[in-house]
């Protein structure tokens, strides 16, 4: 069964179409990364699934329920980060956590909860005096005290340096294995590519692509091959890099010559993603 | 499960979800020095400092009593009006409303335990009012204290709706605490919570006459100075409904959870 399933979803802001028809299925357990700029609408369809925006077109159901008119145990279900939000910051880290705690019918130990988020030497401390880092653990620990089976994480790791996003990163990695279904919305392509199992890529209020992340650099962009000849670089795009590459190299040792500097390269999720935003938008796409 | 099992175990829930989050609304607001002080004390410090300036009577009570009536009426108005206005915008704006929406606490309760939470914080400042007067000042205990309670209950809830009418039209959490005090000193002073206004301009007068804080100064001062029941004042009673029930509509029309877009 899906965890989530969006049909034709549509949404408009005044004349702002942010959201124009939108399909997708998300499986549980599965990590799903919602990718695109700024303002291609992938903001707009978690609100919607997270219960906060009505939509104006579509079907959609999220662990079975409209999330529009929820039943009594969505909210029981589901966890949420926030892209900006902050907590009471003269309440300690564990308070907060208790806090969250007391809503959900069953929730997890809080203690271990902040074990997970890595947070146990803060247990005590401030909320004010957290590192932002620290905060966005803060509020995984309270999107998890209620020990959901769906997480939805909007662009967790922007603003952080390297190495809290490595943290952040493990930490997503460790709710795969709890077996959670998890909703990631980035503008990071590493971050998709590391964390998620199938990427979609938004662009103005659509899904121009869906796949894994190597399904989408396998598919998408042509496999380029490169190499000197006579000192002049050689750049060759193809679709089938196998039987070009056995004519080349079969010339080659047919002449005696080496293919100076040969490389063979799939491009990565990054060229595929430009090449996916930045193409002209297809008509009727 | 059996059917009849189902509504009494939801109401025990609902009681304990209550009662976890008035403990948290009330951990929220002692742990902030800020508004412990702004709220909580702000009044009880007015009360010394004024209570050293008046002697003798104000409008034929002792002063110090009336003065102790007249902040009873500013500290339901600082609690209940600027105090849970600020709390509010401070709360929609920095996105914790939002998140809380997200979790299975129902709308009902959040809002019921911030308002009784409120009204906790307004009580016990108003006891300690009448403990420092005892102290200080030689002042009685209420003799209605029944209709002392009821007063207090009152204003609070006319001005706590009020404050959250009041919160939606501010934009900031930055300007929020500027925005209410500028609407609450003067009503205050107009009003007669810092003293007596008999020799205030007519026209200062007239306006004090129609805000809603001289009205529950008008209630305290008839329950604690001359000992009589609140139901013995319509007129006190109604503006204050009135009130309350313009800012219930305004409250409920604009009442927003999330933050204004950025």
């Amino acid at each position: 069964m899906s965890a989530i399933s969006v049909r034709g979803l549509r949404k408009s802001y005044g004349t702002l179409e942010a959201v124009r028809g939108v399909d997708f299925e998300i499986a549980e357990g599965e990590v799903f990364g919602l990718l695109g700029p700024n303002g291609a609408g992938k903001t707009t369809t978690v609100e919607i699934l997270e219960g906060y925006r009505s939509r104006d077109a579509g079907e959609v159901r999220v662990l079975g329920h409209d999330p529009q008119r929820p039943g009594p145990d969505f909210r029981e279900r589901i966890g949420v980060v926030l892209q900006q939000s902050e907590l009471w910051p003269n309440l300690t880290v564990r308070e907060t956590h208790a806090i969250f705690a007391g809503y959900y019918r069953r929730s997890r130990d809080v203690d271990e909860v902040i074990e997970l988020v890595g947070l146990a030497d803060k247990a005590d401390a401030r909320v004010k005096s957290l590192s932002g880092g620290q905060k966005r653990r803060l509020d995984l620990g309270i999107a998890l005290v209620g020990d959901p089976d769906l997480v939805f994480l909007d662009e967790p790791t922007t603003g952080f340096d390297p190495a809290a996003r490595r943290a952040a990163w493990e930490m997503i990695r460790s709710l795969r294995s709890l077996g959670k279904t998890v909703l990631l919305t980035t503008h990071y392509l590493d971050e998709a590519e590391q964390l998620a199992d199938r990427v979609a890529v938004m662009r103005e209020g659509r899904i121009v692509r869906v796949g894994t992340p190597a399904d989408l650099t396998t598919t998408e962009l042509q496999t380029e091959i490169r190499f000197r000849r006579d000192g002049e670089e050689v750049l060759l795009r193809t679709d089938e890099p196998t039987r070009v590459l056995a004519e080349l190299t079969a010339e080659a040792v047919a002449r005696g010559e080496e293919l100076e500097g040969l490389e063979v390269r799939r491009p990565t999720l990054e060229e595929v993603y430009l090449a996916l935003t930045e193409e002209p938008a297809e008509a009727g796409a | 499960m059996n059917a009849e099992a189902l509504p009494v175990a939801t109401r025990r829930s609902s009681a304990r979800l209550f009662l976890h989050q008035l403990r948290a609304e009330q951990l929220v607001f002692w742990r902030s020095r800020e508004a412990a002080f702004f709220i909580f004390l702000f009044p009880l410090l007015l009360f010394v400092l004024l209570g050293s300036v008046y002697s003798g009577t104000i409008d034929g009570a002792p002063a110090p009593q009336a003065l102790l009536a007249g902040l009873i009426g500013y500290g339901g108005a600082n609690t209940a009006f600027a105090g849970l206005a600020i709390q509010l915008v401070l709360r929609r704006e920095s996105a914790i409303l939002k998140r809380l929406r997200a979790t299975p606490l129902p709308a009902g309760t959040y809002i019921g335990a911030l308002l009784v939470s409120t009204l906790v914080v307004f009580a016990l400042q108003t006891l300690a009012l009448f403990l420092l007067g005892r102290i200080l000042y030689g002042t009685p205990f209420p003799s209605a204290p029944g209709s002392l309670v009821a007063a207090v209950v009152i204003g609070a809830a006319a001005f706590a709706t009020l404050g959250a009418a009041t919160a939606s039209f501010i934009r900031s959490g930055e300007g929020s605490s500027a925005v209410v005090n500028f609407i609450l000193l003067p009503m205050a002073f107009l009003t007669g919570s810092f003293g007596p206004t008999r020799h205030y301009p007519a026209f200062l007068r007239a306006i004090g006459d129609v805000l809603p804080l001289k009205y529950f100064v008008d209630l305290v001062n008839a329950v604690y100075l001359r000992g009589h029941g609140f139901w013995t004042q319509p007129e006190a009673l109604a503006v204050l409904g009135a009130w309350g029930a313009v800012g219930l509509v305004l409250a409920a029309a604009k009442f927003r959870w999330e933050p204004r877009e950025r």
